[in-house]
């Protein structure tokens, strides 16, 4: 299993070709208080960098994109009713969706913890 | 605007040290959150909150006939308002329009004291010192800054600081010692909550604010927990839930209409407004109750029957109600409460109904 990041500060776990995709815990505490995630349908395809689900904060509507290409095989109830979940836990159980990976090439393309870390200092 | 162009409140090093969120707002850095906007709602709600509200205009309104005066820009009673009130008012353009909604009181026998919005103040005074030039003397107050402690708690901590602050009711003005130090103090605010706001010497504010966070009931709150307070106590945010092209009529602000201005209007867009009253506004300002979990934003389509009936002009998450909640405008037709209508939320129809406002129970203390 491995783990990668984007930019736009979501992740994705690997196993196979099946990918569970999140926001990190970064982009949980910049968000505040999860209030609402908008999740996708299973079976919606996802391009790579495409809108992929909304999550909401008391303050704010935030779009959450998509790592790699692939189709949603399954979505994260829990966030449902349970949204703060994804600040209690936002890179374990506070997952959104998963995926199965079209193109595993495209993860070569993301970071790993080390440069995302990286990458969160140079944004400042 | 980087952060070097951002005036700063004299609680600017205080929110710093406090660890809050900084955020550039209304050309002021100012706190969005210290703990998390959730945490700050709900402690305003059990106990007691403190905002810095110092970025809002301060002035002082002076003149042989000052009242008079201003009642050619504002639809108020100000002759009529007792020393030591306060009173909820809006600055009104020749359309009827609002140009600010305000605080007038008098505090003291020095003329009358205004508290305006931040984002509009240079405007609003500028309006205020030309329409009545030769009438009444503006003084704007640069050197205060603007608490306001607000929450069930408040009027316990205030007591303690303050020696007469249990005397005063909702909308009293007075000037106070509090925690030794000279203030004019309403008993007011912007949450829904018992409260009071506490305009100080810029030079002491971070003494008292210090002093009021002594006390175990005290929190710092954000703008962003402000925003979620006023929201569902349905209070107007100006710029958003009304502005220069709304009436107080289509605002759902009748009341602030004194009854003995309305006969003979002198305000501005007064013709207008009354008739407004008589014969009603073709929109309506109304609350809105999602029933499901995603919230509606500013600016989201409200529909009936697949056609647009309105748009909603503050929305999000009430933490005190549970769920979404919105303000908008609807077509007189469909203002009437209980009427089921769908919010547009990105491209999803949400259903709706629109109820009586405010969402959480005013707590006034009405004495």
């Amino acid at each position: 299993m491995s783990v990668h990041y984007t930019k736009d500060h979501e992740w994705i776990r690997v196993d196979g070709d099946v990918g569970t995709v999140g926001i990190s815990k970064h982009a949980a505490e910049q968000l505040g208080d999860v209030v609402f995630v908008e999740l996708p349908d299973v079976g919606k395809s996802a391009a790579k960098g495409g809108e992929i689900a909304v999550v909401e904060s008391v303050k704010a509507a935030s779009e959450v994109y998509a790592p790699v290409a692939g189709e949603v095989t399954e979505v994260n109830t829990v966030l449902t009713d349970a949204p703060e979940t994804v600040n209690a836990d936002p890179e374990g159980d506070g997952w959104f969706y998963k995926l199965k990976i079209a193109d595993a090439g495209e993860l070569k393309e993301l970071m790993d913890a080390d440069a995302y870390a990286k990458h969160l200092e140079s944004e400042g | 605007m980087t952060n070097a162009d951002l005036k700063r409140t004299p609680l600017h090093g205080l929110h710093v040290e406090l660890g809050a969120r900084m955020v550039p707002f209304a050309g002021y850095d100012m706190p969005v959150q210290f703990e998390g906007v959730l945490a700050e709602h709900n402690w305003t709600r059990a106990k007691a909150g403190l905002f810095d509200v110092s970025h809002m205009g301060q002035a002082r309104l002076r003149g042989d006939d000052v009242d008079a005066a201003l009642e050619t820009l504002v639809p108020a009673d100000v002759r009529g308002l007792d020393a030591g009130r306060q009173v909820y008012s809006l600055l009104l353009n020749a359309a009827g329009g609002i140009r600010d909604d305000l605080m007038i009181s008098k505090p003291d026998g020095d003329g009358l004291f205004l508290v305006v919005n931040a984002a509009v103040k240079e405007q609003d005074f500028a309006h205020i010192s030309s329409a009545l030039a030769g009438r009444a003397e503006l003084e704007v107050i640069g050197d205060r800054a603007l608490l306001a402690l607000q929450g069930p708690a408040a009027a316990a901590v205030m007591a303690e600081a303050a020696a007469g602050s249990a005397d005063l009711k909702f909308m009293d003005s007075t000037s106070l010692k509090v925690h030794g130090i000279d203030c004019l103090v309403s008993r007011s605010g912007y949450t829904g909550e018992d409260g009071f706001e506490i305009s100080v010497p810029a030079g002491k504010a971070e003494t008292l604010a210090r002093a009021f966070l002594v006390h175990a009931d005290v929190k710092p709150i954000g703008l962003g927990a402000r925003d979620s307070l006023r929201l569902e106590a349905g209070l107007c945010l100006y710029g958003h839930d009304i502005d220069d092209a709304t009436t107080p009529i289509e605002a759902s602000l009748t009341w602030t209409i004194a009854k003995n201005r309305r006969d003979a209007p002198t305000f501005p867009g007064g013709a207008k407004i009354v008739s407004q009253i008589t014969e009603g506004a073709a929109k309506k300002r109304v609350g809105l109750k999602l029933l499901d979990k995603a919230p509606a934003r500013e600016g989201a389509e409200i529909h009936k029957g697949g056609v647009q009936i309105g748009v909603v002009t503050s929305g999000g998450f009430g933490p005190t109600v549970g769920g979404p909640i919105a303000m908008g405008y609807v077509d007189a037709a469909h203002r009437d409460l209980g009427t089921q209508v769908d919010v547009m939320v990105r491209g999803t129809a949400r259903k709706a109904e629109i109820v009586r406002t405010p969402f959480a129970p005013h707590r006034y203390h009405r004495g």
